[in-house]
């Protein structure tokens, strides 16, 4: 174990609170340049961290010395060191991108978007090694705020708006897991995650039952699931372009990552009623927020409904976790590929309607002959949303037809293929209209060159996962100490 | 029936109630107020379900502290964003 000061645990918090910081002291707007180094840093970081747990397995970092019951414990495994690399690339390219686009768009000046992306990032790093619950409940609110003040920056009153309700849907949400693990204290006498599965035991107290429902339907919430994905279109639609694919592409994802880590201990004592109800809940979301995104006239509105579609597959695999792993390694698969192609798809539709002037699915007829590189990102972004081969769209909605096959599902194996045929409506839907060809080709404001690069590379990420899979699914396989 | 089980249940009622609030209302300072009811309910039972055999257990109390922490702040956020969106539309 290397030296308590310099372990990459604890400077993963520490060193987006630094620059997020600093960001705030510089002044609206400036900041950019600490963010990208401090990112890098973190992914440095990050990797030298997943190469040491794959040698020597998960560990715990005692925040300070003080170790569990009086201090704070972080704790990092596989399924966290999975998120915590996507998290930091992911952060790392779209500050990037944010970088170019906050210098081209004088009209949207998100002043403050530093800062709090940096207080987002550590959130969320605290977040995936926390390791009680009262921890995650603190972690949680603190990513929900940064995450409220993303989508009110820089913005009109219909943005406002939409971050009101986002605040207050994400407030009742973390309410309602806070008095689950309120319960669960009162029950157990302890909030920390590694005694509790010996305590909780095969039959638990009624209280207990009352407290893993509350905090499920909180976090079942705060991922938008349907039938709480009201507030979502709104708030990941109607925010600045880096904004939309921070939230989209991650956000939501921790709460997901929450319910995946709290399953076998928490919740599965719920019984099979629960992940059933999940899994039916997933099956709604994906063929609403398709049909939504299919009908949908903004290009933003249309990426956001198809997050709300693609959030249903992550709740399929609950019926199907079994110890053998795979429908565990199709959730951690799709989170992973669905972060980095909306994480595409949002970036090269801000190119989209930068270049355009206007944010219809109309508007973009005959932009392919002058961007092409951007369309091309959002096809490919749309290849891993549908799962075609060789994506990592494509392994996730594999291994769910697997492990859907092993359990005799036959269902959900034609809701996950319709589910991709209504992925390609909405896809094809877009580049139908780019690819027409118009006699008076529009004129498109210049795109930094940059910005485009990075929507690329993203969705080229999106595609090696899937060829990429196996340093991923060892590296899920660790366990923690 | 213990005082402790008492604060409990009203923490309990008070936290449904509120959570129908923010639900049902529409004024958004009527929404924030409700939410912080939906706090101190909680907090309620935090507290209240802390006094074992008598004695204060000091974690929750802790807890309970942390949480009108981070209640604050949102409330703060809260108040701000409605105070924006009242200025831009008006009758909001």
């Amino acid at each position: 174990m290397p030296d308590a000061a310099y372990d990459p645990l604890a400077w993963l918090i520490v060193l987006p609170l630094t620059w997020a910081a600093l960001a705030f002291v510089l002044g609206p707007g400036k900041g950019s340049g600490l963010a990208i180094l401090g990112l890098t840093a973190q992914n440095a970081l990050a990797l030298a961290l997943a190469a040491e747990i794959l040698e020597r397995g998960g560990r715990v970092h005692a925040v300070g010395g003080w170790g569990a019951p009086l201090g704070i414990d972080l704790v990092v495994d596989g399924l966290s060191m999975v998120m915590l690399l996507l998290t930091q690339t992911l952060t790392l390219a779209l500050a990037i991108y944010a970088r170019a686009y906050f210098a081209q768009d004088r009209r949207d000046q998100s002043t403050r978007f530093w800062p709090l992306s940096g207080f987002l990032v550590a959130a969320m790093n605290a977040l995936l090694l926390a390791a009680d619950l009262f921890n995650l409940y603190v972690t949680l609110e603190l990513m929900g705020l940064a995450a409220v003040g993303l989508v009110a920056a820089g913005g009109g009153a219909a943005r406002v708006a939409a971050a009101l309700r986002y605040l207050l849907v994400s407030l009742t949400a973390s309410g309602a897991y806070l008095l689950g693990v309120a319960l669960v204290y009162a029950v157990y006498g302890t909030v920390a995650l590694a005694p509790l599965p010996t305590l909780i035991g095969t039959d638990p107290p009624l209280a207990f039952g009352l407290a893993a429902a509350l905090m499920l339907a909180g976090l079942a919430a705060k991922t938008a699931l349907f039938p709480f994905h009201f507030w979502l279109p709104p708030a990941h639609g109607g925010a600045s372009a880096p904004v939309s694919a921070l939230l989209s592409a991650l956000v939501v994802k921790a709460s997901f990552y929450l319910i995946l880590r709290l399953w076998p201990d928490i919740f599965a004592p719920l019984g099979q009623t629960a992940a059933w109800g999940l899994g039916g809940l997933g099956a709604a979301a994906i063929l609403w927020g398709s049909w939504q995104a299919i009908h949908a006239n903004r290009l933003k509105m249309l990426v956001a409904w198809s997050t709300v579609a693609q959030l249903g597959y992550l709740f399929l695999i609950f019926p199907l976790l079994a110890p053998d792993g795979v429908a565990l390694q199709a959730g951690v698969m799709q989170a992973v590929a669905h972060g980095l192609a909306k994480a595409a798809m949002f970036t090269a539709v801000g190119v989209l309607i930068h270049a355009t002037g206007c944010d219809t699915v109309d508007g973009l007829t005959g932009v392919a002959s002058q961007l092409p590189l951007t369309l091309f990102a959002f096809a490919l972004a749309g290849v891993t949303l549908m799962g075609l081969p060789p994506s990592g769209g494509f392994l996730a909605k594999w291994l769910l037809i697997d492990a859907a096959l092993k359990n005799g599902h036959w269902g959900w194996i034609v809701l996950v293929i319709s589910g991709g045929l209504l992925a390609a409506v909405y896809v094809f839907r877009v580049l139908r209209q780019a690819f027409l060809v118009t006699s008076e080709p529009c004129r498109l404001h210049p795109v930094p060159r940059r910005m485009e690069w990075v929507a690329f590379g993203l969705a080229a990420a999106s595609m090696m996962t899937g060829l990429r899979a196996v340093e991923i699914m060892a590296l899920l396989r660790v366990a923690a100490p | 029936m213990t005082p402790g089980l008492i604060y409990a249940l009203v923490g309990i009622v008070l936290f449904v109630l509120a959570a129908g609030g923010v639900i049902l209302l529409t004024h958004p300072v009527r929404r924030i107020l409700a939410f912080n009811l939906m706090g101190s309910g909680v907090f309620l039972v935090l507290v209240g379900l802390a006094q074992r055999d008598g004695q204060a257990d000091p974690v929750p109390q802790a807890m309970v502290l942390t949480g009108i922490v981070v209640s604050v702040a949102a409330t703060a956020l809260a108040l701000a964003l409605a105070r924006r969106l009242a200025a831009g539309d008006g009758d909001a």
